[in-house]
């Protein structure tokens, strides 16, 4: 029994869980909404928002909806560029929320989703797969396949390294090894590179990252692993909360801190290196998507953790827009994009938002 | 069933022993001062209880040695209220005291209205209505201890280990939490057990005191037994009066002009 209930029947006060507040809830999702429909109106041919919704009302069978887009235009919207603007926003989802896991996790506001080596040992995996496999092989199938794998392998030896060593509870450890382990993934990764000379072109553009124009298969590649990975860290995210008091604050409240570590640490990472593996490295997208939420909305992970996710979305929706658009018919890589318009828009959040972070 | 059962506990930090062999028994409801020089083992030995420190020996609560319990457990039935608590300035007070709760949660779950009750209860003990909105930015020295008292008391463990609990605060704040902690322990049953620097003020809370040096406890009785000039002379090579006041006794430093040996 505990005494402490006894004593005070009914307070006054109410204490509330403090959720996402629903004005910041119906931002995000409107700038997500936004961000799809700009995606997929934009490009080298006008559909028109009529034919969008009229086409969206035909594939949803409202009755007395039917499309007024010929069949080239019906097969651009659902063929080309829908599967381009979900990929995108899966991959800005995932690695803005996989950002804001870390973040919490090692306690760190400046830590990327790459943080443990993932892009280093994902390179060097896209790197061999274009360097000795054969062309017709290495796009489609081998390459994402060889950068998840180099990606995880890339994670997998930051955390034996880190436990290994006396004191690999610490999260400095672990940061150590991830650098240790990224350099000397990026060692090789440079060193094959040379030996291939003629085919730095391909590994520098997949490197600068960019969202294939493949249709629907990637997304389908993609989606089980930010799915899951969602999945878990949304599940998890008040224990987030709970970590940001500190390994030891966090264990005395009854937390496995190692435990629970490591499955969001494991979770962020599969959906990073799956996003990676399909798109090469987009920068800066994991850090100043949870930071200018932070400082917007100047909230807890409990709250962080979702809205990065949506905002994430939109945000890499929108960068891939300017991408394919800008130059067009070139396209300018996705982390180019990102960094260019992210960084003076991060800028100036930290210049009119003080003290919330 | 709280009582706090030590026996040859022994904690090695960097290749030293920081706590060494150490036997204590703390009876459910009693208020034990953990006292002792600098670098004494108060903090460590403190960590140990809560389990989270490795140590050799025994620990056990009730009865049950927390090497067996769950984490989550062992925290339904110690909380810690540590001396340097970190208080993310973003958080809100009602939220940092709700993760007072999450050993009832396990990690999945969400705070049911048990658990807003049992935060709401613990605010309005620590006289914090209506500051479950403010940012724990905003707050002063003296609010954050109590909300971190607050956080510990909704936890709903029937012992909490205060880590220099006053150590932040100004002696009118000082006397405020300590005359509170001992409220609650009346009221609530509750087991204290603080490392405390104050011997003045552990004197006149604590029903015990146990006095360490190099990690070995080097007295254990009543405060007006272990605080006496040769032992605090000896252990803390310091030069003081003992004044009994009120059957309770205060410490006063003597200045010296010649070296104390």
């Amino acid at each position: 029994m505990d005494a402490t209930a006894a004593k005070v029947v009914s307070p006054a006060t109410a204490v509330r869980p403090r959720g996402i507040a629903p004005v910041w809830a119906g931002a995000a999702v409107a700038f997500l909404l936004g961000s799809v429909v700009i995606g997929v109106a934009v490009g080298p041919i006008d559909l028109g928002l009529t034919g969008i919704s009229t086409s969206l009302g035909e594939l949803l069978r409202v009755p007395g909806v039917s499309s007024s887009l010929n069949a080239t235009e019906e097969s651009i919207l659902w063929e080309i560029r829908m599967p381009r603007v979900v990929l995108a926003a899966l991959v800005g989802g995932m690695l803005s929320l996989a950002g804001a896991t870390y973040q919490g996790v090692f306690r760190n506001p400046l830590v990327d989703p790459y943080l443990l080596g993932v892009a280093a040992g994902a390179g060097l995996g896209a790197t061999l797969a274009i360097a000795y496999l054969p062309a017709g092989l290495r796009d489609r199938q081998a390459l994402p396949a060889a950068a998840f794998v180099g990606g995880a392998l890339a994670v997998f030896l930051t955390y034996s390294v880190g436990r290994s060593t006396r004191g690999g509870r610490d999260t400095t450890t672990l940061v150590l090894a991830g650098v240790t382990v990224a350099s000397f993934f990026t060692a090789l990764q440079t060193f094959v590179q040379q030996q291939n000379a003629d085919t730095l072109q391909q590994v520098y553009t997949w490197i600068l990252g960019s969202i294939p124009s493949s249709g629907w298969s990637d997304v389908v590649l993609v989606l089980p692993y930010v799915a899951l990975a969602t999945v878990v860290i949304l599940v998890y995210r008040r224990v987030v909360d709970v970590l940001s008091l500190g390994d030891e604050e966090a264990a005395s409240l009854g937390v496995d801190v190692r435990r629970v570590r490591l499955v969001l640490v494991v979770a962020a990472t599969v959906g990073t290196a799956a996003a990676v593996a399909i798109c090469g490295l987009i920068g800066f997208v994991g850090i100043i998507v949870p930071h200018a939420i932070r400082m917007l909305a100047g909230v807890g992970y409990r709250a962080l953790l979702p809205l990065s996710l949506i905002v994430g979305a939109g945000f890499l929706v929108l960068a891939d827009v300017i991408a394919r658009t800008a130059l067009s018919p070139a396209e300018i890589p996705l982390g180019i994009v990102t960094a260019f318009f992210g960084a003076p828009f991060f800028a100036l959040v930290l210049r009119t938002s003080r003290g919330a972070a | 069933m709280s009582g706090i059962e030590l026996s040859s506990v022994t904690v090695v930090l960097g290749g030293r022993p920081v706590v060494d062999r150490i036997d204590l028994s703390v009876l459910e409801g009693e208020w034990v001062a953990v006292i002792g020089p600098n670098g004494a083992g108060k903090t460590t030995l403190l960590r140990a209880i809560a389990r989270l420190v490795p140590f050799a020996g025994s620990i056990e609560l009730g009865g049950r040695p927390t090497a067996a319990m769950r984490r989550s457990e062992l925290s339904r039935l110690v909380a810690v209220v540590p001396q340097e608590p970190s208080t993310p300035p973003w958080m809100t007070v009602g939220e940092y005291v709700l993760l007072g709760r999450t050993p009832h949660l396990g990690p999945l779950a969400k705070e049911g209205r048990r658990d807003l009750e049992a935060a709401a209860r613990a605010l309005e003990r620590l006289d914090l209505s209506g500051f479950d909105e403010r940012p724990l930015g905003t707050l002063s020295g003296g609010e954050k201890q109590r909300v971190v008292v607050a956080r510990a008391l909704a936890q709903e463990a029937r012992i909490i280990l205060l880590d220099e609990p006053t150590a932040a605060l100004d002696i009118g704040h000082q006397q405020q939490a300590l005359d509170l902690l001992d409220v609650l322990r009346v009221e609530s049953g509750l087991t204290l057990v603080a490392a405390m620097h104050d011997l003045t003020l552990a004197a006149q809370y604590a029903e015990r005191m146990v006095l360490l040096d190099q990690g070995r406890a080097v007295a254990d009785g009543l405060p007006r037994d272990v605080l006496t000039e040769e032992t605090i002379a000896r252990h803390y090579g310091a030069s003081i009066d003992v004044v009994p006041v009120d059957g309770r006794v205060a410490v006063i430093p003597r200045r010296t002009s010649v070296r104390n040996t």
